[in-house]
């Protein structure tokens, strides 16, 4: 078994600090880290879509934005978008989508915002996190909370939430990263996403440690929901 | 064709179709359509290569540059895959700037080769810590018919497979009509092949025509390859709103290592 650089158990994550909240001008938000990897999400709406020809009669649509601030990572991120960033957007959206019901909200859109702070690896999982929060918090109807956590391989041990010094693993059979989003409370899988080398069947080993591991999400984002509600209800 | 979406009426018959197992070309739900490779699209590339994969037709070619190596990487050269989704191949593509299918596809082809270890990037070092190679490998759809990934993958492995290097002069400067003869430092036991699988319903399919994609709810891609007498998964991309529950996945995994050994096969045919 491989050791893991900061001395953490193979199933064990880094800590989690979720918070709901963080953007007073937002109808929905949420900071959500992964050790050093900070993200915060902001939504608005249900709202009218612009342009027109966008818009979707019969529901409303969810539209997702993920970026790296440029000074996130060590080498200046150039601000807008990148290809890297246009894909993650789009997984981003997938991932959520299947937890939201906009059929309420014909014509209209929900804008998701996201942002990372403080880049460490895992920043489009944070963001699921904080976004999946936000929506919440925004009062969007949802069918569920979205869990998302980067899981993978260091050489032959598979561990949880990669930090940037697993993710650059070179030794025996490298890295491997592998991103999922679920459901919270549902076997359905909304975001798969992988790159290294893994065997097959340790995908199915992989999807199984999502599920365990997304429980620890799960009641940090209830606990943060929670949080803000009853802090609401005394003002 | 017609550059509408795929009705209702077709989309329903499909599923159930799949259901019952059956294709409107016969292949069973798994079967790739037969594929061919051919060499040569152009001279002045330092690699080419065709496919056609039933109707579906990608055109890949291999440049190469010099230039810096990145500064998180000093012993390494570099890999850069691009490509465009030309209003040539289908009424479905339009031009202007890049939408999301087309910003995918290069960077799915890229992601399979790259994790793969089929590129030796230590060996494209020419100075170290000043210059390396980078190969630029541009794929370009002539015809879309569907699971553009797939076969623009195979296109990429037979067109870094063909290319031959450039003689370069001791500045460091390439002479684009001189051939060095010599070919990429590729390892010859990996070649990765992408499956992307497509869910339509309760069913899941390989390698659709344009309509099957169009009726598809998601789609997951896997760059599969051979690694030290292993079969590894090197890259993975579910797309769509739909989810996968981890059933499919299992499934998935179970047929991997058979689809990859019979594409493998006749992929070598076509394998200078």
């Amino acid at each position: 078994m491989t050791a893991r650089p900061d001395g953490r158990k193979p199933h064990e994550l880094r800590k989690i600090t979720a918070k709901v909240g963080v953007v007073p001008n937002a109808d929905g938000s949420a900071l959500f880290t992964f050790g050093d990897t900070v993200a915060i999400a902001a939504v608005y709406g249900p709202r009218q879509l612009h342009p027109q020809h966008m818009q979707n009669p019969e529901k409303g649509i969810l539209r997702c934005n993920y970026d790296l601030l440029s000074f996130s990572v060590y080498d200046r991120k150039r601000p807008g978008p990148s290809r890297r960033s246009q894909e993650i957007s789009k997984v981003t959206e997938w991932a959520l989508e299947p937890a939201v019901d906009l059929s309420a909200f014909p014509n209209q859109v929900v804008d998701v915002q996201i942002y990372i702070l403080q880049a460490d690896a895992g920043t489009r999982t944070a963001g699921i996190n904080a976004a999946s929060m936000a929506l919440a918090h925004a009062g969007i109807p949802m069918r569920d909370l979205v869990c998302s956590v980067a899981l993978g391989k260091i050489d032959k041990t598979l561990i949880a939430d990669l930090d940037k010094t697993e993710e650059d693993f070179k030794e025996g059979e490298g890295a491997t990263d592998f991103a999922i989003a679920k459901l919270a409370n549902q076997d359905e899988f909304s975001l798969l996403q992988m790159d290294g080398k893994i065997q097959p069947n340790l995908v199915n080993e992989i999807i199984k440690l999502g599920t365990e591991v997304s429980k620890e999400i799960l009641e940090a984002q209830k606990n943060a929901l929670k949080k803000i509600v009853n802090q609401e209800e005394t003002k | 064709m017609s550059s509408m979406d795929v009705s209702n009426i077709t989309r329903e018959n499909l599923k159930k179709m799949f259901l019952e197992k059956k294709r409107f070309d016969g292949r069973d739900l798994l079967d790739f359509r037969d594929f061919e490779v051919e060499y040569g699209v152009s001279n002045k590339a330092e690699g080419s290569a065709r496919v056609r994969l039933g109707k579906t037709e990608v055109i890949v070619g291999v440049k190469l540059q010099t230039g810096a190596p990145y500064p998180d990487s000093l012993d390494k050269g570099n890999l850069m895959v691009s490509g465009d989704l030309l209003p040539l191949a289908s009424p479905r593509f339009e031009s202007g700037p890049p939408g999301f299918n087309s910003i995918e596809l290069p960077r799915m082809v890229d992601r399979a080769i790259r994790e793969s270890g089929m590129i030796q990037f230590d060996k494209l070092v020419i100075k170290e810590k000043e210059l390396v190679w980078t190969i630029m490998i541009d794929v370009y759809p002539i015809n879309d018919d569907g699971n553009l990934i797939d076969a623009a993958s195979i296109g990429a492995i037979a067109a870094l497979r063909d290319t031959i290097m450039p003689e370069i002069d001791k500045d460091g400067k390439i002479d684009y009509k001189k051939k060095s003869g010599k070919k990429l430092p590729l390892v010859d036991e990996i070649s990765p092949i992408s499956f992307s699988f497509f869910k339509v319903g309760d069913s899941i399919i390989l390698d659709p025509t344009r309509e099957e994609e169009e009726a598809s709810e998601t789609r997951i891609t896997f760059g599969v390859s051979n690694w030290n007498g292993q079969l590894m998964c090197n890259s993975c991309q579910k797309k769509g709103e739909a989810i996968l529950t981890s059933k499919d996945i299992e499934n998935i995994m179970k047929v991997l290592p058979e689809k990859f050994e019979d594409i493998s096969k006749k992929l070598k045919r076509y394998i200078k």
